[in-house]
């Protein structure tokens, strides 16, 4: 049977059909799904981990006890991950071990546009490309072969495109694969120096058989064409390639890392001219000039976002795309917003008045760095703000410490806020923290973390106490408020920023895309009663609108969640049902 | 056949993925080979959104390029206007009249281009205007918007109404079937 699947729904039936009985991940764009899907299979334990690296010591965990287990996380996850990625390359696997990372060329939803393929070059790590959902899926279970047989964690590597494009999969049973025996075995699995040095001989050895293999897997292959043009690629490109250029002779690697010699240099000199065509680094390019091959590749092509047919079509034929419509206009562009009646808008709202400088982190509140709230100063990775926060203290001193706040999410909190947080307790910082809780993690679209109280698959679980884990960890002044009541919010804030030690103020509103939310509904501007002194505007609520200098509010988007009545002076903001009352 | 490229194109929040999932799906029953590329993360938070559906006998890449859009469905009018050099020549452009304010506009740095119907077409693209909105919520539900251009899509395709209806009874929550077939009715009944 052939279903339509996500490149990332893909990968779970590869999971499920390979017999992997533990997931373990941390969501991310464009990741999440993977493990999403992964969840509505009974037969897989599945689980949300505080972050990527514990999700990965739990993957390594479970294959060391003989299951084939995997992890899956965006690009900027294996930063966090790269610890135990590193090792458990000496270590090798007992059960098969898959790590599923999903790049985002172009930055869809990310704060870099690293290439991951690094990682298995710099980890000496197998890493498999895919380039559509039916190749994730055959991917996964030829991963599972490979990791056992060579004693290698295998990455398989995702973008954006493949891993959100949806085509075309056979699908097929489950495969019964037995528990492996669990047998202790020191010298392999307890990386101290005298350990580790011998197995890195081990990772080499396996690196150079896996090099041989790369000559012969069926994960790479050509297609002979014209061979006037031969094109090297891998992943989407593949896709974009064989679009754009049509009948040329193709190299599809399946296989990034180790990538074959012998196989390049017979195919280079069978066709006229050769380019590479890969996105962001020039990784399989460099192997081919290193091997003394004449390609072409980051001479024609940007290290920079995604590619497309037309720029490759352009850049190798030289046949520019007619663009029957072109707008001279200049169009407004359309960045994304904080919904209607998210909590986190009166944070910022609050933050903004305050005129404080705003250590900020990842998630939707990130969004309060842009127009009109303009509320965040900084944001770097996951759990910085509270780092980075008591940084600019000791560089700036104490007084600077009373202006600055750092906010951060719930579950960015647990992934590695709180780290952040028992170092400003340990060395004496004075940092004011608020964690945003709205009760889910939020951007990545409402997956459960620590601090919800339930799992993945929606049991009740024992539940991260955020008041209390402050506390415990040093943290005397904890407050927890509504950032809906701004008259409190405000007059906390001050309290907090202004005490000569550290302060947790817990910012309690569930999301309003929460299904347990319910707001009254939509609101309406009384314009007998609205002075147009534009209050409500500095809210940045995307349901008001200034439509020729009377406020709008939009029906079809406000859910009356009450924010604006607030700040208006002049009680202009009524309930729809209200205007003829 | 020649691939046929649809993109689908609205404020993030609209229902654009529905609508995408549902003609990649009447694709499918027709036999062809389907790709439909969606956008997920950050520009779901009313974000300007786009999602690619293409079709035919082999598809390889799932995104489109400008200038190579058979038809475009757009669910706003700003967007149709930012995605029109998409459009191929001779292609069809499909937009609810529907005003979602940007937030350079609300903020007051950038004006709503005004007319953009009368604008794309004088343009030269064959421009649809579709009041979905009102059609949405004479079917029952402001939600309703996405199957309502779908109805009106599905006229400019060779696919059977029962297959349409098929594809949406197994898309959409059941309590919200009745509206849906609605939606899809009126939108495919207008006369344009």
């Amino acid at each position: 049977m052939k279903k339509l699947l996500l490149g990332n729904e893909a990968i779970a039936r590869g999971a499920y059909e390979a017999g992997v009985t533990v997931v373990s991940s941390y969501p991310g764009t464009p990741s999440t799904e993977i493990t999403e899907a992964i969840a509505k299979y009974d037969e897989i334990y599945s689980e949300w981990a505080p972050n990527e690296k514990v999700a990965t010591e739990v993957a390594i965990g479970a294959s060391f006890g003989g299951a084939r287990a995997m992890t899956a996380m965006k690009h900027v996850g294996l930063n966090v991950a790269a610890d135990p990625l590193f090792t458990c390359s000496y270590t090798g696997v007992n059960g098969g071990l898959v790590i599923v990372v999903a790049d985002d060329p172009g930055m869809h939803s990310s704060q870099n546009e690293q290439d991951s393929r690094h990682y298995a070059k710099a980890s000496k790590v197998l890493m498999l490309e895919p380039s559509d959902s039916q190749e994730c899926k055959d991917f996964v279970a030829e991963a599972y072969n490979l990791s056992e047989q060579f004693d290698t964690p295998v990455i398989i590597r995702l973008s954006t495109r493949v891993s959100h494009s949806q085509s075309l999969v056979e699908i097929k049973e489950r495969e019964n694969i037995p528990l492996r025996e669990y047998k202790k075995d020191a010298q392999k699995y307890v990386m101290m120096p005298a350990m580790a040095r011998k197995r890195h001989w081990a990772v080499e050895d396996r690196i150079k058989a896996l090099r041989e293999y790369a000559e012969t897997s069926k994960l790479n292959r050509i297609e002979w064409g014209d061979r006037k043009i031969g094109i090297i690629t891998s992943g989407i490109a593949y896709q974009y390639a064989r679009e754009a250029l049509g009948d040329v002779s193709y190299l599809k690697l399946g296989m990034v890392y180790p990538l074959p010699e012998k196989l390049i240099k017979d195919f280079v000199s069978q066709v006229e001219q050769v380019y590479v065509i890969e996105e962001l680094d020039p990784f399989i390019e460099e192997h081919c000039k290193a091997l003394g091959c004449k390609v072409i590749g980051k001479e024609l092509f940007t290290v920079i976002g995604e590619l497309n047919t037309n720029i490759i079509r352009e850049k190798i034929l030289n046949i520019k795309t007619e663009k029957p419509i072109s707008v001279e206009e200049s169009i407004p562009i359309r960045p994304p917003v904080m919904c209607p009646g998210c909590p986190h808008r009166g944070v910022f709202y609050v933050l903004k008045k305050l005129k404080l400088v705003v250590s900020g982190d990842i998630g939707c509140y990130t969004l309060g760095a842009l127009a009109p709230l303009e509320a965040i100063d900084t944001c770097v990775c996951m759990g910085a703000s509270v780092g980075a926060a008591l940084g600019m203290e000791k560089a700036r001193g104490k007084d600077f410490s009373k202006k600055v706040v750092a906010v951060i999410g719930d579950s960015t909190f647990i992934h590695s806020g709180i780290t952040g947080l028992i170092d400003v307790v340990y060395n004496k910082g004075n940092s004011t923290v608020i964690i945003l809780d709205n009760s889910i993690t939020g951007m990545t679209g409402h997956q459960h973390n620590p601090t919800t109280g339930f799992t993945i698959k929606g049991e009740p679980t024992r539940q991260v106490d955020l008041v209390k884990l402050a506390q415990a960890i040093g943290i005397e002044r904890v407050k927890v408020v509504d950032p809906f009541d701004l008259e409190k919010f405000e007059k906390t804030v001050k309290e907090e920023i202004a005490a000569e030690e550290p302060s947790v103020i817990i910012s309690q509103r569930p999301c309003a895309l929460l299904k347990h939310v319910k707001y009254e509904g939509p609101l309406h501007i009384n314009g007998d009663k609205c002075t147009r002194c534009k209050m409500c505007m500095r809210l940045g609520c995307p349901a008001i609108s200034n439509k020729d200098g009377n406020m709008t509010i939009d029906i079809t988007l406000c859910n009356g969640c009450g924010l604006c009545v607030k700040v208006c002076r002049f009680s202009a903001i009524e309930k729809v049902g209200d205007i003829n009352g | 056949m020649a691939n046929t490229s649809v993109m689908i194109v609205g404020v993030g929040g609209q229902g654009t993925l529905l609508a995408s999932r549902i003609l990649g799906n009447v694709a499918i029953k027709k036999g062809f080979d389907v790709k439909v590329s969606e956008v997920h993360g950050m520009a779901q938070r009313g974000g300007s959104v786009v999602t690619y559906v293409k079709y035919g006998d082999k598809v390889y890449s799932p995104i489109i390029s400008e200038g190579q859009a058979d038809i475009i469905i757009a669910f706003e009018e700003l967007e149709a206007y930012r995605w029109l050099p998409y459009l191929k020549k001779g292609g069809r452009i499909i937009v609810n009249t529907q005003r979602i304010d940007p937030m350079p506009v609300i903020v007051g740095l950038k004006k709503y281009p005004d007319s953009i119907i009368e604008k794309i077409h004088s343009l030269g693209a064959e421009v649809i205007p579709v009041d979905a909105l009102k059609l949405a919520l004479e079917a029952g539900s402001v939600k309703a918007v996405n199957v309502v251009l779908m109805g009106v899509m599905a006229k400019y395709t060779d696919i059977d109404k029962e297959d349409w209806l098929n594809v949406i009874e197994n898309t959409v929550p059941a309590r919200f079937l009745e509206i849906n077939k609605k939606a899809f009715e009126l939108g495919l009944a207008l006369n344009n």
